[in-house]
């Protein structure tokens, strides 16, 4: 049995009385891809800010790679969150830092030299599509160009995991499918292992029914048929704090429970 | 939050817990020397014009009183020691600090409490960066540092507003003032002025950073974090210096 990349056991989170994750376990594997739904306020984003070690559970534990991040001291931590990257449901960039700066924030903090953090910026920046606007500062930016230099910005030490906070929330069908494709991209063709997090179920069926294949010399995207499931996806459907649902989008689609039809409806 | 003793207990213990965190991530790397200069920049060379012209009117002021004073025991003579020794030791090193805490510590709780409610911070911490040593240690070394050279800025003007005020308005004689004024002094001030303003600069950035990094409730919380940072600070400058002049004055 090969060790799962990220796995969360009977995670408890309470916001003062209130229990917002309340015994939630799965584990997601290397290359695959959890999308993690539900209403608002059902826990998603906490989860991911556990995953991140940014907060501790009240009770439970997460392995990351084979590591208890929930009993790690946060100065042992910077060694495990430099091999993940996250994007951040609000982009939260470095608003006195202009794009450049905000993308070769790790690489420089790592200490590599400034000719190759350059050329890893523009090739990071080229990617999402964004290398014009490189000098501008964020506050200079539109939603969705943030939500792609934050994208830049986790991806620039390529992290072998990569946690997304609705990074398509509240963007335009065009923006928002570019990101898609981005991740896609990234589980595809870099094997990157993911969680996403979304209320939008269009980009959730986008994830779990498309997939990435290297075309002569650039990337084609295909929709996989009616019963394969070669996307790497499976869902996580989250409710007061509790999962009800687990497994592939084909039988999420079948689902009878009255919950989970009305949120796909 | 309500003000109890429970309370501001906590406070104490959670704001010399980050002080202890600062004091040992100082010491590991990385270790941010950009970040340290150029907050050195904007504690230093910023506040330089403010705290030139509160030591100029400062001592002006002290000598008008002073002269007033000492001329009813025909004392009027002494006016430059007892200016000098209430700049060098009391003023001087009080009112620059409350200057600082005004200017600098507001200004970190704010830029500190905004990095958090825009969740910078936990983007910081996601990129694998320590927020207390990218953030916090910079700011308690360059303000540590700087106040005692501001200090000494300000002392200066002080004699020198006291001089300007003393030859021009009170026709008394410079050089008189100023050999006063030096004679008033001892070798024990120098320490006590400055281990003065090296304890009120930690305090001014270490309540900062701790006003800015509880922020909680969006933009009015930063609003609150800053008032409390310099309140709090500023109350903590007037305590300490009681402290210490006790401490100093035993050992002179």
């Amino acid at each position: 049995m090969i060790d799962p990349v990220i796995e969360v056991k009977n995670v408890v989170k309470f916001y003062g009385d209130n229990a917002v994750l309340d015994g939630v376990s799965f584990r997601v594997f290397r290359g695959e891809t959890k999308i993690i739904i539900g209403a608002s306020g059902s826990g998603k984003s906490t989860l991911l800010k556990l995953i991140m070690a940014l907060e501790k559970p009240d009770e439970g534990k997460i392995f990351v790679q084979g590591r208890d991040v929930t009993s790690l001291r946060e100065r042992d931590l910077p060694e495990i969150r430099q091999r993940m990257g996250m994007v951040f449901q609000e982009s939260a960039l470095f608003d006195s830092l202009t794009v450049r700066e905000n993308v070769a924030y790790r690489l420089y903090e790592l200490g590599a030299d400034a000719a190759d953090i350059e050329e890893r910026v523009l090739e990071t920046l080229g990617f999402v599509g964004l290398a014009d606007a490189i000098d501008k500062y964020p506050a200079e930016l539109s939603g969705g160009m943030k939500r792609r230099v934050a994208l830049a910005r986790a991806l620039i030490s390529e992290p072998e995991i990569m946690l997304y906070d609705e990074p398509t929330a509240g963007l335009d069908p065009v923006t928002s499918r570019r990101i898609n494709e981005l991740i896609i991209a990234l589980r595809d063709l870099k094997n990157v292992t993911g969680v996403f997090v979304t209320h939008r179920m269009r980009d959730a069926f986008t994830l779990a029914t498309q997939y990435a294949i290297n075309g002569s010399g650039n990337v084609r995207f295909r929709r996989e048929g009616e019963d394969l499931c070669i996307a790497n996806t499976r869902f996580v459907m989250l409710r007061d704090g509790k999962i009800i649902f687990e497994g592939p989008d084909e039988i999420l689609r079948r689902s009878e429970d009255a919950y989970i039809k009305r949120f796909l409806a | 939050m309500p003000f109890t003793p429970r309370t501001a207990v906590k406070e104490v213990q959670d704001i010399t817990l980050l002080a202890v965190r600062a004091f040992f991530s100082a010491f590991r790397r990385p270790y941010y020397m950009r970040d340290i200069l150029a907050q050195m920049d904007l504690v230093g060379v910023g506040s330089l014009l403010v705290v030139l012209l509160t030591g100029f009117f400062t001592g002006a002021v002290l000598t008008f009183q002073s002269a007033n004073s000492l001329s009813r025991f025909g004392a009027t003579g002494l006016t430059g020691r007892l200016v000098a020794i209430s700049l060098v030791r009391e003023l001087g090193p009080v009112l620059t600090a409350l200057m600082i805490a005004g200017r600098v510590g507001s200004g970190i709780a704010s830029e500190l409490g905004s990095m958090l409610v825009t969740e910078q911070v936990n983007a910081m911490r996601a990129l694998g960066t320590d927020p207390v040593k990218k953030l916090v240690v910079p700011r308690i070394l360059a303000t540590t540092t700087m106040l005692p050279v501001l200090t000494i800025a300000a002392d200066a003007m002080g004699v020198l507003g006291g001089l300007v005020v003393a030859r021009y308005l009170l026709q008394l004689s410079p050089a008189s003032y100023l050999n006063n004024a030096w004679d008033g002094l001892v070798y024990m001030d120098l320490f006590g002025g400055l281990l003065k303003p090296l304890v009120f600069g930690a305090t001014v950035a270490i309540v900062g950073c701790h006003c800015g990094l509880r922020t909680h409730g969006g933009t009015q919380g930063v609003g609150r974090s800053t008032t409390q940072a310099v309140v709090t600070a500023s109350i903590l400058i007037i305590v300490f210096n009681l402290f210490l002049t006790k401490i100093i004055l035993q050992y002179t």
